[in-house]
């Protein structure tokens, strides 16, 4: 069982670790609206159309038929006007999050109550070597740090390995390399989980239903995650291979080593992609640099295509620059619906607080994530998803686990309400 | 189920829906910091004597309840600030939403979160084998509580567009007595086994509560007429406006 990990989780380790960072759409197109004289006035009578009226953009009409002194006064409007836009699309961006990360979670958390398997202790992982069945605390402590730095070290080797092929343009090493790491999260434990699933409920089903559903689901998530499909399709598979990555993260981590573990992550989240050296941040730049996508397998983009027409000026490509200003979203990496996912499926499975926990945990971390979504727009360049949200999260655990269950439990022992 | 039907009132695209997240994000802070505290006066305190934890317990509760309002004020200025901000950005339009709103909205968030807490362990209790008042409590501790629930989330929307008014228009004997009754919700159950002094009183409070937050929101009985026989307007027009 640890090697077949060991292999599989080579890539999803890499693969799920690469993703934990947020990015707007926004920034390339709004350097697109300062060059062009003619674009911003195009652009603005498109995009606006949902909220301004025709009155607003004709005086940039009139203005974009005069001469010089009209354009800085179209930049300031264009300026003013995309920042009112960035808050109010904001608000928008974070429901578009909302909805994905509380499936993911909703996913998690009933699959751990109800499936026994996820929470039974059935070995580690072979990141994870040192045991925490040890009577002292300290033992255990230093056990849980060690699991951390190895896990941790693990991440950072494949994450800079995964940069660097990148710069290098090894593109056909690291699609064989996802699209091994998505075969192992489709078939082999899809297959698992509904192995277990059907355990639970005491349901019989034959080999060849089994094949025709997991081959069915297998195949057409493959294509979707890493070709083409709709948008919406293609969502719930990235929420679902999330789920099961975090479902795994779940059952193999030992408890302590998983708090340590997510809370050296947001720290190296921050770092990596903050620092002008971070792996992540490199990983970002070089993409925006060539125009590109980042792996779709990696990332969880609320919007479609933004490939569309980046920066050219022409006639054709300009209504295709406003699609990506229009359906630009924002994206989240897969990593952090996975360790939010972790965070929440933990508190779910250890809590002796039930579910009051479990809702404290969730409501923190939604609300890290708006934070973190505030910032975006405040900031507009990419941004690590974990600190705040694990931040808020750990802490909200651990204080509503031992402070506010008991007094929880008394007031609801008693019939008092507060 | 009433809370499904008023959480419906809120479509997921608008902006409200990020404030009500926020607003059960203080109620849990405020729930937090009190718990702290009652857990530091239980460590001081001795924990064997029964009468000794009965009076921390209501010291918990009335610190609990003091607290929750301090944090709805705090939410209140917050959301003053917030709004100012996208006044001077938006120089052209009006705020987006407005403070009515914003105090529904508050008051929602308090009330799912108050009601959630208070409710789900008694509900995934209420699965499980077992049988109800089996060392001689009530048997209708599950109606009781859902009532009461039920109860606590009406009275926090209407609290809190009271409260909000209030803190607009300076009326602060109307904040003193949006305090005081949540005292006295609190205080009423206390009596909980003999449910008619503690469920009775907090419906008749809660009419009350309810009919005077629709006289301060701007209802009265002409418009509740119209509305009722869909001959109002301002209502039918706005729900033909293009989203």
């Amino acid at each position: 069982m640890m090697i077949t990990f060991m292999n599989s989780s080579d890539s999803e380790e890499e693969a799920c670790n690469e993703r934990t960072s947020l990015i707007s759409v926004e920034s390339p197109p709004a350097a697109s609206y300062q060059d062009g004289l003619q674009a911003p006035e195009a652009a603005e009578t498109q995009t606006y159309r949902k909220r301004r009226t025709g009155g607003s953009c004709s005086p940039s009409d009139a203005d974009g038929s005069n001469s010089d002194s009209g354009i800085p006064v179209r930049d300031i409007a264009v300026d003013n006007k995309e920042e009112e836009l960035t808050l109010k699309y904001g608000a928008k961006h974070v429901i578009m999050l909302f909805v994905p990360v509380t499936l993911c979670m909703i996913v998690v958390v009933a699959t751990i109550k109800s499936v026994r398997f996820y929470t039974e202790k059935n070995g580690q992982l072979i990141y994870t070597p040192f045991s925490e069945d040890t009577p002292s605390v300290g033992q255990r402590l230093l056990n849980s740090v060690l699991n951390t730095i190895i896990m941790i070290s693990v991440i950072i080797v494949m994450t800079v390995f995964l940069v660097v092929l990148y710069k290098y343009r090894c593109y056909k090493f690291i699609h064989g390399w996802l699209i091994l790491s998505s075969l192992m999260l489709l078939f082999l434990f899809t297959y698992i989980y509904l192995g277990e699933v059907l355990k639970t409920y005491n349901v019989a089903m034959d080999y060849l239903t089994l094949f025709f559903v997991i081959w069915n689901f297998g195949a057409v998530g493959m294509i979707c995650i890493h070709w083409k499909g709709p948008l919406h399709l293609q969502q719930a598979y990235l929420i679902m291979i999330s789920a099961l990555m975090a479902l795994v993260f779940i059952k193999y981590l030992p408890e302590w080593s998983a708090w340590v573990i997510l809370g050296a992550i947001s720290i190296y989240d921050l770092i990596a992609v903050l620092c002008p050296r971070g792996p992540l941040r490199m990983l970002v730049e070089t993409a925006q640099e060539r125009n590109e996508p980042i792996f779709p397998a990696l990332i969880y983009s609320s919007a479609m295509v933004w490939t569309v027409g980046m920066a050219k000026q022409d006639a054709a490509s300009r209504v295709l620059t406003q699609q990506t200003w229009d359906s630009g979203g924002v994206k989240l990496g897969l990593g952090d619906f996975i360790f939010y996912s972790v965070l929440v499926g933990k508190a779910a499975a250890t809590a002796s607080g039930d579910w009051n926990t479990t809702l404290a945990c969730f409501v923190a971390i939604l609300i890290g994530l708006c934070l973190t979504l505030l910032l975006l727009a405040v900031f507009k360049k990419a941004l690590p998803a974990l600190p705040i949200s694990i931040t808020f999260g750990l802490v909200f655990y651990f204080s509503t686990d031992n402070l506010v269950r008991p007094f929880m439990d008394t007031l609801a022992s008693h019939q008092l309400y507060i | 189920m009433v809370v499904c039907m008023l959480g419906c009132l809120l479509s997921p695209a608008s902006p409200s829906f990020f404030f009500l997240n926020s607003r059960g994000f203080f109620w849990l802070v405020s729930l937090l910091l009190s718990s702290l505290v009652w857990f530091i006066a239980v460590q001081i305190g001795g924990s064997n004597n029964a009468s000794v934890k009965k009076n921390l317990l209501i010291f918990g509760v009335v610190f609990s309840v003091l607290l929750q309002e301090v944090f709805r004020f705090a939410y209140y200025k917050l959301l003053k600030k917030a709004n100012k901000g996208l006044m001077t950005i938006s120089q052209e339009e009006t705020i987006p939403i407005s403070v009515r709103q914003l105090s529904y909205v508050s008051g929602l968030g308090f009330g799912i979160m108050s009601g959630v807490f208070s409710l789900v362990n008694i509900l995934t209790d209420s699965l499980g084998p077992g049988t109800v008042g089996i060392y001689g409590d009530s048997p209708q501790y599950f109606l009781s509580s859902a009532f009461m629930t039920l109860a606590i989330v009406l009275l926090h929307i209407f609290w809190g567009i009271v409260f909000f008014d209030a803190c607009e228009k300076k009326k602060w004997w109307a904040l003193a007595l949006v305090i005081l009754s949540h005292l006295l919700v609190s205080g009423l159950t206390f009596l909980n086994p003999q449910y008619e002094g503690s469920l009775v009183p907090s419906y008749i409070i809660m009419m009350l509560m309810g009919t005077w937050a629709f006289f301060t929101a701007g209802g009265s009985l002409r418009n509740l007429k119209l509305c009722l026989m869909c001959r109002d307007k301002d209502f039918l027009l706005a729900n033909q406006r293009p989203r």
